[in-house]
């Protein structure tokens, strides 16, 4: 009886083993078979996302994975081999651009990158014949492609500046090309290149600009539109400014004139004004209206900046001593919020708004100062009353002391005897 | 010391009595040190309670439809915002992001915050652009001419 | 003055009798030897438990007990009430002071062995006081409905939650419900003002009457060697010498007050959000400190008990020890059973003293 049991087990169990394995894929078995090069797409292909998806080799270059022979890779089975360069983006996109076929895998998946990257300089450029520009494999891989929010691939968003730096930092292979190949190096000091590499995955990075499949450089014009997607306030206050029609007029790159387009660093005040780190004397002279905004703006944040300052000292100097002060901490918070406000101001380009919004700053500023200044004099006052109060407390102390002494002298100063008797005395 | 002689009993006495002169002033002067904070303390101070928990934001009437209001709640600014349906709603205006000062907008009909375009629905929840949390809610009633802003229990 | 005295006694022995209350109270005296200084820790601690009283129902002019109002009434009077900041900083550090004279008055006790016949019942009296004062430190702390406080009331409950038994029970009951919320402050509020105070003021009132009736006890040293002869016994009236030298000290725990609360005065924190993470570090006040060490120290398992349990188990044998100490030492002033007790006491002192600082690192 048992060992009936045991023979229907084991030939269950076998029978379901046979039932789970995988089809056969020659493909991989002789690919991974044959080493070297040959071998690489059958071991890399493991991790692609293509491989999780249930695709195999034959589903991308046809032929017959359940053919032992090498007609496996023959016309007659659709075999249709590795595309050269200028035929890779068709490759991809005989599935990539079928709606239908896509949304069998991701229902939100975009389906429109083909005509993308025909508009783009590298997709132009392929056309006409040139393949040093970059294709499909060239940044998403091509055996071991992984998906974008996977965090190893060359496309998520904090590798994507050295994926394209790949080619567009390499001064040798971009000889010929008519363009600089610093943008990686500038890009690495900028702040939005810190931010991302901090954590913040919305900081931008070259494609966020450029676009990914569609990647050609803003013109002139669209430049502020780019920055202004997230920098909005910043946009649309130099749209109403007097610089957007004058920037316009003579060709100059809105945003970018100023801030850079790869080195993007924080801007400080001294950037405002007519000193040697000032960004307005590039193109204003003294005696022109523009300078003189420029002077009187940097003069009403630095005036800000200098009494927020002083009275955030004067409250912390207090805090320190023991007085309580949150209440004045709490109201120059109000006013710091007022330098944040002018400082993007500044995009008016009209000194008189960003003085409207300092003026307010500057007096909560000297509110604040001015409780920090009570709250010391308060500290004062206390320690002159405590003064007072130890004063009069030695003195009570002092006055013990002696009458004890009094009360008990005659004796030694032991408290032997009939020390009662002279207590009566008092 | 105790010195022998006709004189000694008088200079005891002076000595006696100078010395209860200097304890009596020395207790007298400690405790008035003591009264008088107490004292001080006892008498309410101009502001009579501390910072509420109850505030009359604005009077009825005083807002118009699809419109708000900066108003101060404890140390801090909060917003009332009189709804197109005539129902008020009031939120903390310490915006969750960098903690700048948030508006209601009419146009957008929400709350909107200057410093980074973060932006909030009508039941406070942070619905677009960098603020992490909701706003904090108040509740509001009508006592009679007033509208008054209290904190959730 | 003296006149004026005696016609007030007068008057009131005419009607109630205070005669016969002023002579029990005038034999009073006080042995002099060379360990006189520590008797004056009982009047101490007792001064300083009145301070409280008075800056306590000072406070309570503006204090609210609710969860909402608590810390903005705390503000109010560090800020607006005029001498608010003194009446507070005083209370809390009042409360600091008196916490450190108990313990002292507690083991100069303990080593001068005055807990001996007939003084047993002076103190476990004077043990259950410490155990409210303790209890005054940790409800009192909450008060203020601060960051720091919040999170130390949920540790230290959750720790009274470990108890074997009652456990459950009693973190519910210390909190009010399942978690430190509003109701926990009521509650604590309540027994801070008036539960605590209440049993204060009879197990004192049990504490003063004893040591009044059964005088002041003297070192055994002195009393072995004045029974052997090698020496005569002095003794001090207590009114009114050893109590104008009470009185000097005394003043100088005012000034001492004063100064601290003008030049370090209590700090205010961050208002308690219950949702908040809890910030690093957050440890009882010093005088739990060495028990909060030792269970941290504690191993997850020990035989076959929780680590923590064991611990709470082993704190609570400890206290029990301690609170009996006067029915088992029994042979005190002759023979070793009196060192073993003694040598007891300097390990207390000592594992308090190296667990605290230990906590402070």
């Amino acid at each position: 009886m048992t060992k009936s049991i045991i023979v229907v087990a084991l030939l269950s169990l076998s029978l379901r083993a046979t039932v789970a394995a995988p089809p056969k894929d020659t493909c991989i078995t002789c690919h991974a078979a044959l080493g070297g090069d040959l071998a690489k797409p059958a071991s890399q292909f493991e991790v692609d996302v293509h491989h999780q998806a249930g695709l195999r080799c034959a589903d991308c270059h046809g032929g017959d994975p359940s053919d032992d022979s090498m007609n496996a890779m023959s016309h007659a089975k659709g075999f249709r081999g590795a595309p050269k360069k200028n035929q890779i983006p068709e490759f991809c996109a005989r599935c990539h651009s079928d709606v239908t076929y896509m949304h069998r895998f991701n229902p939100q998946m975009r389906v429109d990158q083909l005509s993308e990257y025909l508009t783009s300089v590298h997709g132009k450029r392929l056309k006409q014949g040139d393949t040093k520009v970059a294709a499909c494999v060239d940044c998403h891989g091509v055996h071991n492609i992984l998906a974008v929010s996977d965090t190893r691939a060359p496309v998520y968003s904090t590798n994507v500046a050295s994926t394209c730096a790949r080619c567009h930092a390499d001064a040798a292979y971009m000889k010929g090309f008519d363009i600089p190949t610093n943008q990686f190096a500038l890009y690495e000091k900028s702040v939005h290149a810190q931010t991302l590499a901090g954590g913040d995955t919305s900081a931008p990075t070259c494609s966020t600009c450029h676009g990914n499949h569609g990647a050609t450089p803003p013109g002139v014009s669209s430049v502020a539109n780019v920055c202004g997607t997230c920098h909005v306030m910043n946009e649309q206050l130099f749209d109403k400014s007097p610089h957007q029609a004058a920037f316009a007029k003579m060709g100059l790159p809105g945003c970018v004139q100023c801030h850079s387009n790869h080195e993007i660093v924080r801007p400080t005040d001294a950037w405002v004004g007519t000193g040697p780190q000032s960004v307005c004397t590039t193109c204003h002279t003294p005696g022109d209206k523009g300078y003189g905004a420029a002077q009187a703006t940097l003069a009403d944040l630095t005036h800000l900046d200098s009494s927020l300052t002083r009275a955030a000292e004067v409250l912390n100097v207090a805090e320190r001593a023991g007085m309580e002060v949150s209440g004045p901490k709490v109201e120059l918070a109000g006013a710091h919020e007022d330098l944040v406000k002018a400082r993007v101001d500044v995009h008016t380009f009209d000194a008189a708004a960003v003085g409207k919004l300092t003026d307010s700053g500057v007096e909560i500023a000297a509110k604040s100062y001015q409780a920090g200044v009570a709250a010391l004099r308060e500290r004062d006052y206390r320690r002159k009353g405590l003064g007072l109060a130890l004063i009069a407390i030695v003195l009570a102390i002092g006055g013990l002391y002696l009458k004890i002494r009094q009360m008990e002298s005659g004796h030694s100063i032991g408290h032997r005897g009939d020390v009662e008797r002279k207590a009566r005395e008092v | 010391m105790e010195t022998p002689g006709p004189t000694s009993r008088d200079s005891v006495q002076s000595r006696r009595r100078w010395i209860n002169l200097l304890l009596g002033s020395g207790v007298a002067a400690s405790i008035i040190s003591f009264i008088y904070p107490a004292l001080r303390y006892i008498i309410p101070p101009p502001v009579a309670e501390s910072a509420s928990n109850f505030v009359v934001a604005a009077k009825v009437g005083e807002l118009k439809n699809n419109s708000g209001k900066i108003f101060r709640f404890g140390s801090r600014p909060a917003l009332l915002v009189h709804l197109a349906d005539g129902s008020y709603r009031a939120f903390s205006a310490v915006c969750t992001h960098l903690s700048c000062t948030v508006q209601y907008r009419s146009d957008l009909r929400e709350i909107w915050c200057a410093c980074h375009n973060g932006l909030y629905n009508l039941e406070g929840r942070n619905v677009s652009g960098p603020p992490p949390r909701p706003l904090a809610t108040y509740e509001v009633h009508i006592q009679g001419d007033d509208v008054v802003v209290t904190r959730a229990a | 003055m003296a006149t004026l005295y005696r016609k007030t006694l007068n008057w009131l022995d005419e009607r109630f009798g205070a005669g016969s209350v002023e002579e029990f109270l005038r034999h009073k005296t006080v042995p002099v030897t060379r360990h006189i200084l520590w008797y004056y820790l009982g009047g101490m601690t007792l001064f300083l438990f009145i301070i409280q009283i008075l800056t306590g129902i000072l406070l309570l002019l503006y204090y609210r007990p609710t969860p909402n109002d608590a810390f903005e009434s705390v503000q109010f009077i560090m800020t607006q009430v005029r001498f608010g900041w003194l009446i507070r900083s005083v209370h809390s550090w009042s409360a600091n002071l008196m916490i450190f004279t108990a313990f002292l008055h507690m083991f100069s006790v303990y080593f001068l062995k005055a807990y001996r016949k007939p003084r047993e019942l002076t103190w476990i009296s004077g043990m259950l006081l410490f155990f409210i004062v303790l209890g005054f430190g940790f409800s009192g702390y909450l008060l203020p409905w601060n960051t720091l406080a919040f999170f130390a009331t949920k540790v230290g409950t959750e720790m009274a939650g470990s108890v074997p038994g009652i456990g459950k029970w009693l973190l519910v009951f210390l909190r009010g419900g399942q978690e430190v919320t509003g109701a926990t402050l009521t509650r604590f509020f309540g027994f801070h003002i008036a539960v605590l105070p209440g049993l204060a003021t009879l197990l004192l009132a049990i504490h003063l009457f004893l040591v009044q009736k059964l005088g002041m006890s003297v070192p055994p040293s002195v009393e072995r060697a004045v029974a052997e002869g090698r020496t005569s016994l002095r003794n001090m009236p207590f009114f009114p010498n050893f109590l104008l030298r009470d009185m000097i000290g005394w003043y100088a725990a005012l000034g001492v007050l004063g100064g601290l609360a003008a030049i370090f005065p209590w700090e205010l924190g961050t208002k308690a959000d219950a949702f908040a993470a809890a910030p690093a570090g957050i440890r009882p006040e010093w005088y739990f400190l060495f028990m909060f060490q030792t269970l941290k120290y504690l191993p997850a398992r020990i035989l076959f008990l929780e680590g923590e349990l064991a611990g709470i188990l082993g704190f609570s044998v400890a206290a029990v020890v301690w609170i009996m100490v006067p029915f088992l030492d029994r042979r005190i002033g002759f023979g070793r059973l009196t060192r073993v007790f003694t040598g007891l006491g300097v390990f207390v002192i000592g594992y308090i003293i190296v667990l605290s600082a230990l906590a402070l690192r």
